[in-house]
């Protein structure tokens, strides 16, 4: 395989895992913190009891895990790719947590918001007809 | 005002740390392989990287701040806000990482950027 093509391929493969990885992990997050219910006041007599009940939810664990993942994904990405061309490549996951939220969560998404989606595609879309790097090693 | 100084900490500190990030990535060098092993020894020759805790410590300035200003100010309102970081990202790329930023990426940025708006407003 040329070494162009497998650089995209490999990029393709890591901005993946990056989405998946931070989408998910927004999910559970989000769902394991709305059943520990809300934050009561910034007092530390509230915030403590209330990080430890955070730490106890399953669901927290897994989405913290899963956003580990994602950090370490998007640490490797970067150490070929443009951050110029990561950033933005990786808010499909926008889309995608709306989508989860929806069929997972039966959050109620608007129909703005999925204009909104269908923009952040088309730009995703002309980012990645960028090549993802146009620098060397520093 | 208050809020102004918040947000300003959001999108700088956030933007600025993975660009830190992204940096000190740039000086370990592409990655070649992905074994546990060698991700490993990639992240002790990370953590050794200045730039890599600057990074960590503004995107950990970033989400304090982040958490603070929720506590008064409407998610929808915040959120919309800190889509201005595409744009602070393509500029960062541009100038501090030496990226050659296309008409190209910059219009997929601005689609990126509206689009992102329009879903916290939605």
């Amino acid at each position: 395989m040329k070494s162009e093509a497998r650089l995209q391929l490999k990029t393709a493969i890591l901005i993946f895992l990056v989405i998946v990885f931070g989408s998910l992990g927004n999910i559970f997050l989000s769902k394991g913190m709305k059943q520990v219910g809300a934050f009561a006041s910034w007092r530390p007599s509230d915030v403590m009891p209330f990080l430890g009940r955070a730490l106890e939810s399953g669901l927290v664990w897994i989405g913290i895990l899963l956003l580990i993942l994602f950090f370490v994904a998007y640490t490797l990405v970067l150490s070929w790719a443009d951050y110029s061309f990561v950033q933005p490549a990786s808010s499909i996951g926008y889309g995608v947590v709306a989508v989860l939220g929806y069929f997972l969560l039966g959050e109620a998404v608007t129909s703005t918001r999925w204009i909104g989606v269908a923009i952040i595609c088309m730009g995703v879309f002309l980012v990645s007809r960028t090549p993802p790097r146009t620098t060397e090693q520093i | 005002m208050r809020d102004a100084v918040l947000l300003f900490v959001i999108v700088c500190g956030g933007t600025g740390g993975e660009i830190a990030v992204a940096r000190a990535m740039k000086q370990i060098g592409e990655v070649h392989d992905f074994s546990p092993g060698n991700i490993f020894r990639v992240a002790f020759r990370a953590v050794q990287r200045p730039w890599m805790w600057l990074g960590v410590g503004l995107m950990g300035l970033a989400f304090f701040a982040l958490l603070a200003i929720l506590s008064w100010e409407n998610v929808s309102f915040v959120v919309p806000v800190t889509a201005l970081s595409y744009v602070a990202g393509a500029f960062g790329g541009k100038i501090l990482l030496g990226e050659r930023v296309s008409p190209v990426r910059w219009l997929g940025v601005g689609f990126v950027c509206v689009g992102v708006m329009l879903v916290c407003l939605g």
